[in-house]
């Protein structure tokens, strides 16, 4: 089947999920991200590489983080950035998605980075671009957020290298998570053993069991002997109805605090994407602890948005 | 003369296990108290691994500053190319500015490694000067850029590859290959 992803010669095209994408070429960016994080710290932190290309963030939805270090990733590889808030442009004055990529493409972009709030959006602008031009997906509704799955690997792989012999555990609005797919397949796809997921039976999507991971309702039991807890945000903003009693509830119960993570093997890990929640999902104690990663993941995702950006905009001249 | 024929290049040249010694003793002049010693991948990290020893065990010179560069980001033909499989993190572990840096690269070609290298070195800091050490110059530069030091030098075809290969114990050995011939612009060397 036509992958969309890759090119004919199976080399990255665009980025849009980590599903489909196969083992090696989720090593390949893994690999290369290693050498984005000594270029932070170097003295001049830029290399040439997306020099003379233009990159547009194009956000649909809201992001601080994550529109950030993308725009450091295109920066630190000499590209110049044009980053629009599209919610206060002209899709407000009625303008259609492919008119304002038309016309992005038009002014020479090179790179498209896409956050939308429906699934599927960045698919829908991939398949519309011509061949030279390429798609990064930075989160679409509750589909997939492919460079956070990615560097949440990278991270996890700097502290416990050998992936094979892990237990990982997902916490959360599962439900509502792009970033909890996109970490199950990524951890399934590099074959990390055993995947849990610990979430109330609302905020779990039907048949999650599926892609491959063993569901836990209990957190207590679900934490037990993991080398990794993966905590997901409790997303307000895309729940409708009443899907949980009240934060304070939630916290009580699926809340991680010290005393639920000793559960876990003493040396686990613990990331969370943010924005956190501190006193809902986790507790200030555990955020700023001794086993939090949480800030570290913020920086490798730089180096993880350039070794994307790079692998897609070299090797257009056939192979090497 | 068969296309795409890989064989030993000491019909023309001395063994690379002896260009290497011939290079130690060029290069040993050369090291003064603030040189770093500094290899492009992959190639010129195995010379700089083995001159390390030649130099430190035999002529009893220590702790010689170096690092490894991957040129990778820097090259002219990115585009093209796009990133090698195995690309490895640079590394300089010292302080670049003001310091001496020989750069040691196997094979010596068109200059267009050498010119990467550089770059990628500014970046880093402002050494005091950049000295070239090549195992063997081919021939066949393209920039004004020709190494200071080599082991020997051939003039090669443009349709002939000559490459440093390493054994599984470390051994180090030339390969003359002939390419099938192309057409003479865009050509990509290493």
């Amino acid at each position: 089947m036509n992958n969309p992803q890759l090119d004919t010669d199976g080399r990255l095209r665009h980025l849009l999920s980590i599903e489909g994408l196969p083992k090696k070429i989720l090593n390949q960016i893994l690999d290369t991200a290693e050498s984005f994080v000594g270029v932070a710290e170097r003295e001049v932190k830029k290399v040439p590489l997306l020099r003379g290309k233009t990159v547009c963030n194009l956000f649909f939805e809201n992001s601080t983080r994550t529109r950030t270090t993308f725009e450091i990733a295109a920066k630190r590889l000499s590209a110049d950035v044009i980053s629009l808030n599209v919610n206060t442009s002209s899709q407000s004055k009625g303008e259609t998605i492919l008119d304002t990529v038309d016309n992005l493409i038009a002014m020479h972009a090179d790179m498209f980075v896409v956050r939308h709030s429906q699934s599927g959006a960045a698919h829908f602008i991939a398949k519309h671009v011509p061949n030279h031009i390429h798609v990064i997906n930075a989160g679409d509704g509750r589909h997939s957020h492919p460079t956070q799955g990615l560097l949440d690997m990278f991270t996890i792989r700097k502290y416990k290298p050998d992936l094979h012999n892990l237990r990982v555990a997902i916490v959360g609005d599962v439900l509502h998570s792009r970033v909890a797919r996109s970490e199950i397949h990524a951890l399934t796809t590099l074959g990390v053993p055993e995947v849990r997921v610990i979430a109330p039976k609302t905020l779990l999507p039907a048949h999650v069991e599926k892609l491959g991971v063993h569901v836990f309702h209990d957190l207590q039991a679900g934490l037990k002997d993991v080398d990794v807890v993966m905590m997901l945000r409790l997303q307000n903003e895309r729940m409708n109805g009443a899907m949980l009693p009240s934060p304070q509830e939630y916290f009580k119960t699926y809340g991680l605090t010290q005393e639920k993570l000793n559960l876990a093997k003493p040396d686990a890990i613990v990331l969370h994407p943010g924005p956190m929640n501190r006193g809902v999902e986790i507790d200030s104690s555990v955020a700023d602890g001794a086993q939090s990663v949480i800030l570290p993941q913020v920086t490798y995702g730089i180096a993880i948005r350039m070794a994307v950006m790079a692998m897609l905009a070299g090797g257009q001249g056939g192979q090497a | 003369m068969s296309s795409n024929n890989i064989k030993p290049a000491d019909s023309q040249l001395a063994s690379a296990e002896e260009l290497l010694k011939t290079l130690a003793k060029k290069l040993q002049p050369l090291l003064q108290a603030n040189t770093a010693l500094v290899g492009i991948q992959s190639g010129g990290v195995w010379l700089l691994q083995r001159l390390l020893v030649l130099l430190e065990k035999d002529i009893a010179i220590h702790a010689i500053e170096h690092g490894t560069l991957d040129v990778s980001f820097y090259r002219d033909d990115y585009e093209k190319r796009g990133l090698k499989a195995e690309n490895r993190p640079s590394q300089i572990p010292f302080d670049v500015d003001n310091k001496h840096i020989i750069l040691i690269d196997d094979v010596f070609y068109t200059g267009r490694t050498t010119r990467a290298a550089m770059n990628e070195l500014f970046d880093y800091g402002r050494p005091a000067s950049i000295s070239l050490v090549a195992l063997v110059n081919r021939g066949g530069r393209e920039l004004p850029i020709v190494p200071q030091i080599t082991a020997a030098d051939i003039a090669l075809e443009a349709t002939q590859n000559l490459q440093l290969v390493q054994n599984s114990d470390g051994h180090l050995s030339l390969e003359l290959q002939s390419l099938p011939l192309q057409s003479s612009s865009g050509s990509t060397p290493e």
